[in-house]
């Protein structure tokens, strides 16, 4: 087991090497030079730009603009924003929002998602169980932004329940429909493939075995069909936690929540090479941890996933 | 006089909404006078720079260093300047100006504002290693160096209240620049470390930080009325919360809920509703952005009397009241001139200004002429960023061009603003391309000289003109603004011959205010003049 927690922790040594190495070529091949850009409509003067250019190593080769990042990281600096500001202060600053917001969506999307697609599992054909499909189906279609709109209007203008924008600190309360409007793509995901897999295992010869040894329903249901149907969805909210980091982009602009999305949108847009890195870097990370930890919740899930050796 | 009748005007405002329920605030008692205490929250966005004035050339920035400091002047309602920290500006050759500070004035740790404040602040605005984005805003005075680190020899301080400031050529709107946010004044710990100063500045104006670090980045500002500040600007509510807004969308979202008190952006989404939606509440006024596209002269058929034909060709063939109403719901004003109308000395009626009248047969005559002097081949392009919502405009006017001249025109959009900035400046687009500019400061000369003199810093499509350039001059050396005012007219009577841009439309302000809060004017800058607001 730890042999195999150690061996995953090498393979993302080159995962982080490549990705940085890839993302910063991506940025250094956007068009336009953004020192300019920062004097809007108006000419900059040419030695300004110089000075500028010089300050954040832009008139260097790519490859040693690329080296400087990564000696950087190493004695723990990530490179300083065109604002002046560190950017490790920028990811300690919006990352816990972000995290605070995707986990939220994942606690809704998966309690009810589970549930509500075991519960139509179980009642395969009946009116619950096509009335879940059809809504799953809408909600999949629709665009994330036509939701995120229609849910602010509703209810932070029209009916007042919740702040139409969140607020200081982005309390937890704030959080909680853009976190729903987040985790309304992915519930609609969770209950399909729960309902499927439900489906399934309810008809395989150890749940037919169970109710005739007499078991009772309230057994058989939680660790007998719904343990075994799992798997499918596990795997499939660790890919989904690291959609909702990035996905929250959207999200995040519309209900003006100071997070990931939002900063690395801009970071973009004004070609901040250090600061976009960085967030894709620490993101790539969170991406490979979670995947650890579900490849390890399998073995919990079934005993048969072994790790050993 | 008229800030007391603004002062009684809002009295009765406040009152009224109090009396017949109206107030949001949530003001539990009836009360006759505003609540000096309320803090007023409006949108903003995200700082791109730290808060040094010098370094501040964008309006989130702008927006809070402009409430923080205070500078020799600041501008009223109309763009007037009345004096601020200064006590007098005088100059007999609009050469040499002598600047008398108030007394007793002092930034708000205490430090008294002096003329070293000021000699200070600029020399290291403008030094070249300090790379500061406004330090072309000194390249008039004496010293000043676009290639070397230099001093600006044109400081010179006479005592503590009193400096002098020479320039390399006459500049009689000198006095009306210095309100802008790059001539601002710093403490002498401004200098020791500008990081650590930028985060948490120190300034002398109506407001001031909250605290150290209530610069929350993306998130807000806050800032609260600055008791010792005595000039004209002096904060009528408790202080001002600057929330920063990713979207427009979004701050006219809570502007719905009551969330936020004015804003000063209304999204393109809403442009269809926002006047129903807030009634009286709702503000769209010209501002002073003037919306144009280039012709470079190097185009081919651009350039000598051909040239001036197919650019008057062209501005006749746009349709620019039908576009500003269908494109931009009114929330545009069809250009007049090369400057704003909220500017003084703005006229409609410089000569030659017809060209901007709609009138696609003389479009088409004065198209043909060009045609017979050179036939026009190939296809005329507008190079636009697509980041920034130009695609309607730059399609209709293509449109119109095809229709009315029968050529072959369409938009050429890049993906991002820096990409077509690069190749303005580099010198290597191929194409027409939008331009914009939004004064620095309310004078004719911001939108000429900067853009049209021959060499000028933002002269992107090299135009020259020696006459152009000789009436510059003459209107920068009268010391009567009127006279002045007169020479730019001439001037640009000038620039419609020869339309090295073709003037498309002012942008206007759009905002909007919640029910808590009365007494909200927006200034000659686009943004609203916080300090007169009151609430409850």
């Amino acid at each position: 087991m730890a042999g195999y927690i150690l061996r995953r922790l090498l393979q993302a040594i080159p995962v982080f090497i490549g990705t940085t190495f890839l993302i910063y070529f991506m940025v250094f091949a956007l068009p336009g030079d953004p020192i300019i850009a920062l004097f809007g409509d108006k000419t900059p003067n040419p030695a300004v730009v110089a000075q500028l250019r010089e300050q954040y190593h832009l008139d260097q080769p790519f490859i040693v603009q690329y080296l400087i990042y990564m000696g950087g990281i190493f004695r723990g600096d990530f490179g300083i924003s065109f604002s002046g500001q560190p950017v490790t202060e920028i990811l300690a600053r919006t990352f816990p929002v972000t995290i605070r917001l995707a986990i939220i969506a994942l606690l809704i999307e998966t309690i009810a998602g589970i549930l509500v697609g075991m519960v139509a599992g179980l009642r395969k054909g009946k009116l619950f169980d096509g009335t879940t499909l059809a809504v799953s189906l809408i909600l999949i279609s629709l665009p994330v932004f036509v939701i995120a709109f229609v849910a602010q209007f509703v209810f932070g203008v029209q009916l007042g329940w919740a702040r139409t924008t969140v607020g200081d600190g982005a309390p937890i309360q704030d959080l909680i429909l853009p976190a729903i409007v987040l985790a309304s793509i992915s519930f609609a995901q969770i209950v399909r493939l729960t309902r499927s897999s439900v489906i399934e295992t309810s008809s395989l010869d150890f749940v037919r075995t169970a109710y005739s040894k007499g078991l009772g329903r309230r057994r058989i249901i939680p660790v007998h069909i719904l343990r075994n149907s799992l798997i499918p969805v596990v795997t499939y909210l660790a890919t989904d936690f690291g959609v909702l980091l990035v996905g929250a982009t959207v999200t995040e602009g519309i209900f003006n929540v100071p997070g990931v999305g939002n900063t690395l949108y801009q970071a973009i847009i004004r070609g901040e090479g250090p600061t976009v890195v960085s967030f894709v870097t620490v993101m790539v990370l969170i991406y490979l941890l979670v995947n650890l930890a579900v490849d390890l919740l399998y073995g919990l899930l079934d005993p048969r996933i072994r790790y050993v050796k | 006089m008229k800030r007391y009748g603004v002062g009684f005007a809002a009295l009765a405002v406040a009152s009224a909404l109090v009396l017949t329920g109206c107030s949001g605030g949530g003001a539990s008692t009836p009360t006759t006078s505003a609540n000096t205490t309320a803090i007023i929250s409006t949108n903003g966005s995200e700082p791109q720079n730290p808060l040094i004035p010098t370094n501040t050339n964008e309006t989130g920035g702008g927006k809070i260093t402009d409430n923080i400091f205070a500078g020799l002047v600041y501008y009223d309602e109309k763009g007037a300047p009345q004096n601020d920290m200064a006590e007098s500006i005088e100059t007999t050759d609009s050469t040499t100006f002598t600047i008398k500070i108030k007394p007793d004035e002092k930034f708000t740790n205490g430090e008294a504002v002096t003329a070293d404040s000021f000699i200070n602040a600029w020399q290291y605005g403008a030094l070249l290693s300090n790379a500061q984005l406004n330090s072309y805003f000194f390249e008039d005075i004496e010293g000043f160096s676009y290639d070397a680190d230099s001093p600006l020899t044109g400081l010179k301080k006479v005592d503590d209240l009193t400096f002098t400031v020479t320039l390399t050529a006459p500049h009689s709107d000198f006095p009306l620049r210095l309100g802008y946010t790059a001539f601002m004044p710093l403490p002498s710990v401004a200098l020791t470390d500008v990081a650590a100063f930028g985060e948490n500045p120190i300034g002398n104006g109506p407001y001031k930080l909250a605290a150290t670090g209530a610069w929350q980045h993306n998130v807000k500002i806050d800032l609260v009325a600055n008791p010792d500040y005595t000039g004209g600007r002096k904060a009528q509510n408790g202080g001002l919360t600057i929330k920063f807004y990713a979207s427009a969308d979004a701050a006219y979202a809570d502007l719905q809920s009551n969330a936020v008190d004015v804003i000063d952006e209304i999204p393109d989404s809403a442009y269809q509703t926002y006047t129903t939606d807030l009634g009286d509440r709702a503000v769209n006024q010209p501002a002073a952005i003037f919306q144009s596209f280039t012709i470079p002269e190097r185009l081919a058929h651009f350039s000598g009397e051909e040239g001036q034909l197919r650019r008057q060709a062209i501005s006749e063939a746009i349709d620019r009241d039908t576009i500003t109403k269908v494109i931009f719901e009114g929330t545009r004003t069809p250009a007049a001139d090369f400057t704003s109308p909220v500017i003084d000395g703005w006229s409609d009626s410089i000569d030659g200004s017809d060209v901007l009248k709609y009138n696609a047969d003389d479009a088409k005559a004065l198209w043909a002429k060009a045609d017979a002097i050179s036939p026009w081949s190939g296809t005329f392009q507008i190079a636009y960023n697509a980041d920034g919502g130009h695609q309607g405009w730059v399609d209709a006017v293509a449109n119109n061009l095809k229709n009315n001249l029968g050529i072959d025109a369409s938009g050429a959009p890049s993906p991002t603003f820096a990409q077509v900035r690069t190749a303005i400046t580099d010198r290597t687009i191929q194409t027409a391309f939008r331009t914009g500019w939004q004064a620095d400061y309310p004078g004719l000369f911001n939108f000429l000289g900067p853009l049209y003199a021959t060499n000028a810093g933002s002269n992107d499509g090299d135009y020259s003109n020696p006459d152009f350039d000789a009436l510059l001059s003459k209107g920068s050396s009268e010391t009567d603004s009127a006279a002045a005012n007169k020479d730019y007219q001439d001037a640009q009577a000038i620039l419609f011959k020869d339309l090295p841009a073709i003037p498309l439309w002012y942008s206007n302000v759009t905002g909007g205010y919640g029910t808590s809060v009365s007494n909200v004017h927006f200034g000659w800058n686009s943004v609203p003049l916080y300090y007169e607001i009151t609430k409850g």
